[in-house]
């Protein structure tokens, strides 16, 4: 991953209107960005939209720039803002700092029948053990499967789209992720741990690797 | 604690797997969780299994750029510093 200082060059020069650096900062974080609008609104066509609006806000507030934050971070407050706006326009409301939402807490992750109950044997491990799953590594990365899990994030709560996104997709680091959704250490871990999980287990069904109990 | 150590259960292995793969578990924590895994093939499958997914979704594809939306873009940069 490239670093904050380019970053901050490229910025520079986006302020004092050249404008390659400004088309090396689009093409450096355009991707991205877009693929974090999707976990705001509805459609690719929305989410090019706010895309576009975002470095609109970048070429205008350039200037305003104070370095409290990194770039990339400047960056995706910008796009929140607007994503948060643009989804509440449309019927699709998704909160922004919905990180202590109600619908994030206490939800099952894995069903308890998974485990053996305490009147079992050995209360606690598995009573169901996932397979190791039929298709060797390579082919996970690709095609279905990925699909599928792409679509299997977008059913996720918000909070949890977040961080797993920022996270996982694009390969921020936990501190970014904090900065960024301003929410503790703590909180992004619990959002991330869920969100994991439960794209585990779709894959697991998608797989049908789950163990016969018992076995 | 007392000096031998609670086993650590699949379901709790289960719980702290982020927490592991975060490096926030304790030492002794950590200790309990490697040799829960030694002698567990559903949590060894588990564990490969979350993170076979974080490396699945660290490898999709890049979103592509449109050109037209990079030209509206040049241009109403061109625009601001013009103006």
């Amino acid at each position: 991953m490239r670093g904050d200082a380019d970053d901050l060059q490229l910025l520079r020069g986006v302020r004092d209107g050249d404008e390659a650096a400004f088309a090396e900062l689009v093409m450096r974080h355009q991707g991205q960005l877009l693929r974090i609008a999707q976990v705001y609104v509805s459609s690719r066509a929305l989410a090019e939209e706010v895309v576009q609006e975002t470095w609109l806000g970048v070429i205008r507030g350039a200037e305003r720039f104070e370095g409290r934050s990194s770039v990339k971070t400047w960056i995706f407050r910008i796009l929140a803002n607007i994503a948060r706006t643009r989804a509440k326009k449309e019927a699709r409301s998704i909160p922004f700092s919905s990180a202590a939402g109600p619908e994030e807490v206490d939800e099952p992750l894995l069903d308890p029948s998974r485990f053996q109950s305490a009147q079992d044997p050995a209360p606690n491990q598995w009573s169901a053990p996932p397979l190791a799953w039929p298709t060797p590594e390579d082919s996970l990365l690709t095609g279905e499967a990925r699909e599928m899990l792409l679509k299997e994030i977008e059913k996720l709560p918000p909070a949890q789209r977040e961080v797993v996104t920022l996270r996982d997709v694009q390969g921020w680091s936990s501190k970014e992720v904090c900065n960024a959704l301003e929410i503790s250490e703590t909180n992004q871990r619990v959002l991330l741990h869920r969100g994991r999980t439960k794209l585990r287990a779709a894959l697991e069904e998608y797989f049908g690797a789950v163990g016969a109990p018992g076995s | 604690m007392s000096p031998i150590a609670k086993q650590m259960s699949c379901a709790e292995v289960v719980a702290l797997v982020t927490d592991y793969l975060e490096g926030r578990l304790s030492w002794g924590e950590r200790r309990r969780f490697h040799r829960h895994l030694t002698g567990c093939d559903g949590c060894t499958a588990y564990l490969a299994q979350v993170k076979q997914v974080i490396r699945t979704l660290g490898h999709l594809p890049p979103e592509a750029i449109p050109q037209r939306a990079l030209d509206e873009l040049m241009a109403a940069f061109r625009d601001f510093h013009r103006g």
